[in-house]
């Protein structure tokens, strides 16, 4: 059996390790600055540190997510003796190559591409699941330790009931991250009140609302945070076994899990009596294929048992029979990426963050029509404007905010006249929109709102699993529909069947995909009814 | 086996009557004489609650709910016909006619459809939706069925009593939303599916004219979906039917 | 008082539903007494009138023409009625609709599988083109009573006719009157 990991020898280990560079340069490798073309970035900055023979003095390390994705790539360039960190946005491999030797050797940095990391954008942050990102190097759980990382799990294995850390998380009054926002202390009650032997916890890293990238951020930069969470929610419900479930379009999170799942095995974080304690977990990774359905709690467990991934009917409700038929819970990467900090500050400390209801901090992932785009995180009740205004810097090129949508295919927009909401889940539903698992695309003024409508439409139609009829017929007269309509073909009579199929669709659907997919239609009617009516003005009802 | 179920009161639109704890909202409703329209639902077959034509409102709940997969509580106050209900279940039924090509003209079941028997029972005297006319394919392969994919409305029956009663596991589906079709094993014609025992249980329990016998002519295919319940109910006791009963 | 306008159409569709109408026999003198038949493919008057009471289309929309005719039915007519399966749902009509592209199909019927002097048979103001897709006529007209069938009988077409006499509207689905 391997030896049992020292968590504070290692991090006291790694600590000192930092010490011995004059400099340190992060560079992120996140999905997105890796698009952007990090790796040239990096390959030229560690081809003129090897030219200038700095390998002494210069270490370059490959991070996570620093955030502002629409500046990538981005490199923070730090300096030991005086204690600074520079952030570098922006940059080509030919800016990699100054930041050697201009900033490092000539101690001039490169202003042009120097970004404020006190600019609002990041100060307006309040970072918990994101701690690590551009921090730790994701493929060492060295890095994760040295912050910090299975404290939790050790506190809680070795000095704390699997009652108390439920109580802890009940205390918090965390909410699931990825769209309902059921209460997940209620959640591991059920689970761990749940009769039967074998029980299983599952983490659901099928992200699949586009332009949303939280939980691949999180696996993919942070991935021991997850197994940490994973392992907590374990001991606290009692589940004896632990699956990931990724979608394949996340090859890099894969790679990662899988790495970070070995590396825990090989320290005793996972396997057979986890930190010589009598607790035993092995979490197992499995990967989709490609439907957005299978983030459904259900379906995803169809999928994991090798079946055709659509939803089953509820009740019975997963924590009664799940997986294989037993007891099981399904719960999104944010979430579980929230309890090892819950478990080391209090659940009364994570409650303090946010509003009463909706308790700690929230990841979004900005984009759209927006100065600033990429992660951030910020306490649940900032306000919409805050965010799109002061930390998005607002809409570019001198147009004018018209929207914000949240929630993917199954949220709705919000327009400018409300753009004072609190951003919590209360807010967000009762402006026909949901918080959805952290999308938030800003749009102008240019945006055509049946045109966004059938955008989303057509996404919800080509993934609907085909189980129930008024979801997978539905959808697709819904997107004739609009497409009459934002093709100028459309007739009165269309736009009012739309608003009544919607009603089938959402009243009648078995999952939430068809329940929720008239939401962008609903609420752009509410909204911005005048940009339907004026598509189909001047047209006589076909059919009443 | 001694029946041990407890009867419990509920009401339906409103008018009392007694329905057993162990049931679903659907199966109490039919034993009591009340019609709740549904396609998928088959007596004898697990629950599918695909169709959504059974959907029914249960007081102090919001959410519409599939009569099939709704166990039945005590004191449960069922709504079955409201104008919310009734046009819902309306749509839905445009929304299958609009879905395949479905031409009860030309059709082996005309007359003899439970999906026509439907649309007529909701009151669906046209079709408001646009006809997506789908190119699908007849397989005609099989030496004694047809499998007209332009008459299905994916309920799914045939895969279920295919797997749950024959044993067989013939069909399963392929593809997904609109795209969805029944397949014969890793999607073979009929008639080249070896694991199919020719044992008809999946035309019999068709509710519209998508599986029939080769030669029938329109309106001379009739199904006999309840030979299923019977089945099933048979083998739940141990019993098997006499030789000269047949499909 | 005064006798009210009827006219019937024949539109896409085989007639069989005006036959239907026909089998009606001796009631059909009864409804002399209530109507004029103002325009139908059973009396001889080539142009549509104006200020029809009802009037009862058989067939779908496939083409140009029946889209025109449709559209001029509508303009001059109270309360018009989709007689019969074609003219509710497409039915045998549109059944080419799976197939795609009408031309490929003309041409599959006139040109393909002719063997002495094949030809496509069009001329513009003689033969209407058709239209991509067979339509039922409410996707084109509003249209008041469906009385789906095909044929639908002569009973329920005497039912319809005798509430559209009276001037009622509405939906004509029942137990005896079903598509097919």
């Amino acid at each position: 059996m391997a030896a049992i990991i020292d968590l504070h020898e290692v991090a006291e280990r790694e600590l000192e390790a930092r010490t011995r560079y004059p400099w340190r340069v992060k560079a992120c490798a996140s999905t997105a600055c890796q698009s952007a073309g990090a790796d040239a970035v990096v390959r030229s900055i560690e081809a003129t540190v090897a030219a200038e023979h700095l390998e002494l003095d210069v270490q370059v390390v490959p991070t996570g997510c620093m955030g502002l994705c629409s500046r990538g790539p981005l490199v923070r360039v730090l300096q030991r003796d005086v204690d600074t960190e520079t952030m570098y946005a922006d940059l080509t491999p030919e800016v990699g190559e100054q930041i050697v030797t201009s900033h490092i050797k000539a101690k001039k940095p490169i202003d042009t591409h120097v970004i404020d990391e006190k600019m609002p954008f990041f100060a307006g942050q309040e970072k918990v699941v994101l701690a690590n990102g551009g921090v730790i190097d994701p493929n060492r759980i060295e890095g994760y330790v040295a912050h910090g990382g299975y404290l939790a799990l050790q506190k809680a294995l070795t000095s704390m009931r699997p009652e108390e850390v439920l109580d802890e998380v009940v205390a918090s009054g965390i909410r699931g991250r990825g769209g309902a926002g059921y209460p997940t202390g209620s959640k591991w009650s059920l689970l761990a009140g749940a009769p039967g032997d074998v029980k299983y916890v599952v983490a659901n890293g099928d992200e699949g609302d586009p332009g949303a990238y939280m939980d691949r951020t999180i696996m993919e930069d942070d991935p021991h945070r997850l197994l940490e969470g994973l392992a907590l929610a374990a001991y606290a419900t009692g589940a004896t076994g632990a699956y990931i479930y990724v979608r394949a379009e996340y090859p890099r999170a894969i790679q990662r899990l899988d790495r970070a799942i070995r590396v825990a095995r090989r320290s005793r974080l996972l396997g057979r009596r986890i930190l010589d304690t009598d607790f035993d977990l092995n979490i197992e990774l499995r990967i989709g294929a490609g439907a957005f359905v299978c983030g459904e709690e259900t379906a995803l467990i169809s999928s994991i048992e090798g079946k055709r991934g659509q939803p089953n009917l509820r009740p019975p409700y997963p924590t009664e029979a799940g997986l294989w038929g037993q007891p099981t819970m399904v719960q999104n990467v944010e979430t579980l990426a929230n309890i090892s900090s819950i478990i080391n500050r209090g659940g009364e400390w994570f409650s303090s963050i946010g509003t009463p209801k909706s308790t700690g901090t929230k990841v979004f992932a900005l984009a759209g029509d927006l100065t600033n785009t990429g992660l951030i995180e910020v306490p649940m009740g900032t306000t919409l404007r805050h965010i799109v205004e002061v930390m998005g810097g607002g809409v570019p090129d001198g147009h004018e905010f018209k929207a914000a949508q949240t929630g993917g295919p199954s949220g709705g927009c919000i327009p400018a006249s409300h753009l004072d909401t609190p951003v919590d889940y209360e807010s967000l539903r009762r402006l026909g929109s949901i918080m959805g698992s952290g999308g938030l695309v800003v749009m102008d003024d240019r945006t055509s709102m049946p045109e966004l409508a059938r955008y989303f439409m057509e996404f919800s139609m080509d993934e609907s699993c085909g189980k129930c009829a008024p979801c997978r017929t539905g959808t697709v007269q819904l997107h004739g529909l609009l497409d009459r309509i934002a093709t100028g073909t459309g007739s009165e009579g269309d736009v009012r069947e739309l608003e009544h199929l919607c009603q089938v669709v959402r009243d009648t659907s078995l999952c939430g995909l068809g329940q929720a997919a008239p939401n962008p239609i609903l609420s752009t009617l509410h909204f911005f009814r005048d940009e339907y009516t004026d598509a189909v003005s001047g047209k006589e009802p076909a059919d009443a | 086996m001694p029946e041990r179920r407890t009867a419990v009161p509920v009401t339906f639109d409103g008018e009392d009557f007694e329905a057993y704890d162990d049931e679903s909202v659907l199966q109490a409703a039919r034993r009591n004489g009340i019609a709740i329209p549904a396609l998928c639902y088959l007596e004898g077959l697990s629950v599918w609650g695909g169709c959504r034509v059974c959907v029914v409102e249960v007081a102090e709940d919001h959410r519409l709910r599939p009569a099939c997969a709704t166990p039945v509580k005590a004191d449960m106050e069922i709504k079955v016909h409201t104008p919310r209900l009734d046009s819902y279940r309306k749509s839905i039924l445009e929304l299958l006619f609009a879905e395949g090509n479905h031409v009860c003209a030309v059709c082996v079941s005309n007359g003899r459809c439970e999906l026509q028997d439907t649309a007529v029972e909701v009151g669906m005297d046209h079709v408001r939706y646009d006809q997506q006319a789908p190119a699908r394919k007849v397989d005609a392969s099989h030496a004694k069925y047809v499998f007209d994919h332009n008459r299905c409305i994916l309920c799914t029956r045939c895969v279920r009593v295919c797997d749950e009663i024959e044993g067989a596991h013939v069909w399963d589906i392929a593809e997904r939303g609109a795209g969805s079709e029944i397949i014969a094993e890793m999607d073979v014609p009929w008639g080249d599916a070896k694991s199919c025992t020719w044992c008809g249980k999946c035309v019999a329990a068709c509710p519209t004219g998508s599986l029939f016998y080769h030669g029938k002519a329109v309106g001379e295919m009739e199904h006999s979906a309840d030979i299923i319940r019977v089945l099933a109910s048979a083998r739940g006791k141990g019993e098997w039917l006499s030789p000269e009963v047949s499909l | 008082m005064s006798k009210l306008k009827f006219a019937s159409v024949w539109l896409g569709g085989c007639s069989g539903c005006h036959m239907s109408f026909l089998d009606l026999d001796e009631w059909l003198f009864d409804l002399a007494d209530l109507v004029d038949v103002v325009y139908s493919p059973i009396v001889d008057t080539k142009d549509y009138p104006d200020g029809v009471d009802f009037a009862l289309i058989e067939g779908a929309l496939a083409n140009e023409d029946n889209v025109e005719v449709a559209e001029e039915i509508r303009a001059k007519t109270k309360v018009v009625a989709s007689f019969g399966d074609c003219a509710v749902s497409g039915n045998v009509t549109a059944m080419r609709n799976p197939l795609g592209d009408p031309r490929k199909i003309i041409e599959a019927v006139y040109v393909d599988a002719v063997d002495r002097d094949p030809v496509y048979p069009e001329r513009e103001g003689i033969v209407p083109p058709l239209l991509p897709k067979v339509l039922p006529v409410h996707k084109v007209i509003d249209i008041d009573y469906f009385i789906p069938g095909c044929p639908p009988s002569a009973a329920e077409i005497r039912r319809a006719l005798e509430t559209l006499v009276s001037g009622g509207s509405g939906h004509a689905v029942n137990e005896d009157i079903r598509p097919g």
